[in-house]
């Protein structure tokens, strides 16, 4: 039986993994996810886990203790945003390219500058080539299920990836909602236990871990990890459904809200879909085919799956909660139109930016946003491609 | 995928890698010949060599091997010429080669 509680998105990631109790918890505090090893560290203090919970010194750190029990065959997570993020990205790769699937919860927030704790997904954007599979959540239920199938699919033997649980630092890790828990045991039994096949401190089977790989290995290791990627794809979808079958709710690389005859859609990311579906909503109410589709998988990227749900669409617009700087649209745009480019239909497609550092996303500037595709769809000019929302100028 | 460090070499295909590399065996360095990495090479003068073996386990590559409480000559094959055991050597028993 599920249970009905109403907690914050943190508190979710900490009784997810409080559920799962894993081996080893390197913490090091940053807001907003400070909440995370904050209870976990009451857990550890009552009893509840039988975790080794390493308080560390940086953010270097607390990846690379999980880096080091992964190898010696334990199941290893962390949390950390914002500039704690950016400063584990050298051992990201490390993580990634070691194949040791560590589960890192994210609660995304701004990178400098100007200094600003809110959110938006500049930090975990940045990581997008780290190797690391990154699943994105709604709301605190969304993060809770995430968490749940995280480990399944990092140590899936075809995938050992790591993994990284991205929500909307404060809009989701700090706002308190309704949430259904399952309990313990079920979580345990569907978690299961992790028993990898090699690891350091197996004696009876010596192992190196790292080597050092000249350019006549390098190329063809790096090949190896990007199809453990490609493979990532299925696992996502085998543990989504093993999941509704367990606990009844419904994942994919994506949710498709009324998109079935969507003639314009938001193509968008996180807790700010749900603000995008009541403008969706209210449009539909004034006889506008509007949709949108919330991306969950963004590594690996599900580029074919979003063409076949965008092939009708007259005119989409991708929401992108970063810059990222590149001059010509957000990382989000970059995948999406990448996906796009030879499909034999599509719609006309325009990157918005928006919410940066926290910045209000509205239902009426979603509804802007739809209303401008509505004109495109219609045969109107596209205007600048791309472009930012609710910017103040002259 | 090939499990034994002898099966790995510059012509495998990226199937047959390890995850991450890893290599499921120990002394696989043997297979290896690092010394190539050198650029100055100590030489061992026999005569002069009491058979303290204060050089040996200071050499952080083992490349001194000892057997039967004595060294023998350099492993040419992994030393890195480091220097270090130069420095231990108490009767100038190891010098630069020139």
């Amino acid at each position: 039986m599920s249970i009905r509680e109403r907690m914050s998105g943190n508190e979710a990631v900490a009784t997810a993994l409080r559920q799962i109790d894993p081996d080893v918890f390197a913490m090091f505090p940053i807001t907003p996810s400070t909440e995370i090893p904050q209870y976990f560290a009451q857990y550890v203090a009552d009893g509840r886990v039988e975790t080794e919970f390493i308080c560390v010194e940086s953010e270097h750190s607390s990846l690379s203790a999980c880096i080091g029990a992964e190898a010696a065959g334990c199941r290893a997570v962390t949390a950390t945003s914002s500039a704690g993020l950016s400063f584990m990205n050298e051992v990201l790769y490390v993580a990634a390219s070691l194949r040791l699937p560590v589960v890192l919860a994210v609660s995304c927030r701004a990178l400098t500058g100007p200094i600003n704790i809110n959110h938006d997904y500049s930090d975990s954007m940045a990581e997008r080539d780290s190797g690391f599979i990154q699943l994105y959540a709604e709301n605190n239920q969304e993060v809770y299920d995430n968490l749940l199938m995280a480990h399944r699919i990092a140590e899936h033997s075809s995938v050992r990836l790591p993994l990284m649980i991205c929500q909307d630092g404060f809009i989701t890790s700090h706002a308190i909602e309704n949430i259904e828990l399952e309990e313990d045991e079920e979580v345990k039994k569907f978690v299961g236990e992790y028993h990898p096949e090699n690891y350091l401190l197996k004696k009876e089977n010596p192992l190196a871990v790292g080597p050092y790989g000249i350019s006549a290995y390098y190329m063809e290791a790096r090949v190896a990890q990007a199809e453990a990627m490609k493979r990532a794809k299925q696992v996502i979808l085998e543990v989504a459904e093993d999941f509704r079958k367990t606990f009844g709710r419904e994942y994919g690389f994506f949710e498709c809200y009324r998109m079935e005859d969507a003639d314009v859609a938001l193509v968008i990311m996180g807790s700010s879909a749900g603000t995008a579906k009541v403008a969706a909503d209210a449009l539909r109410e004034e006889g506008i085919r509007a949709g949108v589709v919330k991306i969950r998988a963004f590594r690996p990227f599900p580029g074919p799956e979003l063409c076949e749900v965008l092939k009708n669409c007259k005119a989409a617009a991708v929401m992108d909660k970063s810059e990222g700087f590149s001059a010509c649209g957000g990382p989000l745009f970059a995948e999406t139109s990448g996906a796009l480019i030879n499909a034999e239909s599509r719609p006309k497609l325009i990157d918005v930016v928006y919410g940066l550092g926290g910045r209000d996303f509205t239902v009426e500037s979603a509804s802007e946003v739809f209303k401008r595709l509505c004109g495109i769809a219609k045969g109107a000019e596209i205007g600048p491609v791309y472009s930012h929302l609710g910017v103040r100028s002259l | 995928m090939k499990n034994r460090a002898e099966e790995i070499n510059e012509q495998i295909a990226w199937q047959d890698l390890t995850e991450g590399c890893e290599i499921y065996e120990s002394g696989s360095s043997v297979l290896t010949k690092t010394g190539e990495w050198r650029s100055r090479t100590p030489k061992w003068i026999r005569e002069k060599c009491k058979q303290c073996l204060l050089c040996a386990p200071f050499c952080p590559d083992a490349s001194i091997p000892v057997s039967d409480g004595k060294r023998d000559e350099f492993d040419y094959d992994h030393c890195k010429g480091c220097g270090i055991c130069l420095k231990t050597c108490p009767f100038e028993a190891i010098i630069w080669k020139q």
